[in-house]
């Protein structure tokens, strides 16, 4: 079975939570385990948050874009923002590397999504906003589809 | 489902316990009351009580590092305890357990820093 969904919200932090839910929802019907679905959470929170901070500034007049597609037990996630890119990718996947270490952030959202991620791809030159695309299939519906 | 977060003090240690959802919306809220706390009450130690947390980010891992540099200021320690698997994997992934101590409750945590209740 194949399934997609699109959503777009405000770049304000209050949508964090509402984005991470909302993809939560969505791919509960592939039935993925309370782990899966709680990194699959942790990565959508991680890359909304850099949109917001990072690629908007924290301006909340902006357009976050999540799509979501499911397919034979694979989630493929896309994040995307039309704010100030990334001018070193490579960089700013570095663990611990942060743009902004007067705001407290932990640099740790791109190590994460890895982690979590079985692929994560990053898209992002200045001025032209930052894709990330990633992919993670899930372990149960792995088995069930062989 | 948002965040609240409950402070005591007992003699020099703050006892911070969090239940909710610690993301960067959170998070800038928590610093500046969890900042007070500690200037507030002269405190030298913390202990953080995750316990009923059912979501945290790398947002959360950022306050709580803030948190330990200013403990180490002070010249003490911070304790994690209650803490659930998936907020322990992202403690491990982010080397925060080299540098902050881990116990399994809140009571012992208070006993290993000499605070009997």
């Amino acid at each position: 079975m194949k399934n997609e969904m699109a959503v777009e919200f405000l770049s304000v932090s209050e949508n964090e939570s509402f984005a991470r839910v909302t993809v939560g929802a969505f791919i509960s019907q592939l039935d993925p385990t309370m782990d899966e679905l709680t990194e699959i959470k942790t990565v959508v929170s991680e890359a909304v948050t850099n949109s917001i901070i990072h690629g908007y500034n924290n301006e909340p007049n902006h357009q976050v874009f999540i799509k979501c597609i499911i397919h034979e037990g694979e989630i493929e996630l896309v994040i995307k923002d039309n704010g100030v890119g990334i001018g070193d990718v490579e960089e700013a996947r570095q663990p611990l590397y942060t743009s902004k270490p007067d705001l407290e952030r932990s640099g740790m959202g791109f190590t994460i999504i890895e982690n979590f991620m079985d692929t994560i791809e990053v898209i992002s030159n200045p001025g032209e906003g930052t894709t990330v695309h990633m992919t993670k299939q899930l372990i149960n519906s792995k088995t069930v589809c062989k | 489902m948002g965040l609240s977060a409950e402070f005591q003090v007992k003699d020099e240690v703050l006892i911070v316990r969090l239940s909710g959802e610690l993301d960067h919306h959170e998070a800038e809220e928590l610093r500046d009351k969890w900042k007070e706390e500690i200037y507030k009450h002269g405190i030298k130690h913390v202990i953080l009580n995750l316990e009923a947390v059912s979501f945290m980010d790398s947002s959360g891992l950022g306050v709580v590092l803030g948190r330990y540099k200013e403990v180490l200021q002070l010249g003490g320690e911070m304790v994690v305890c209650s803490i659930s698997p998936p907020i322990r994997r992202l403690f491990e992934m982010s080397g925060l357990f080299k540098i902050i101590r881990l116990e399994e409750s809140e009571q012992f945590a208070l006993e290993t820093l000499g605070v009997a209740s």
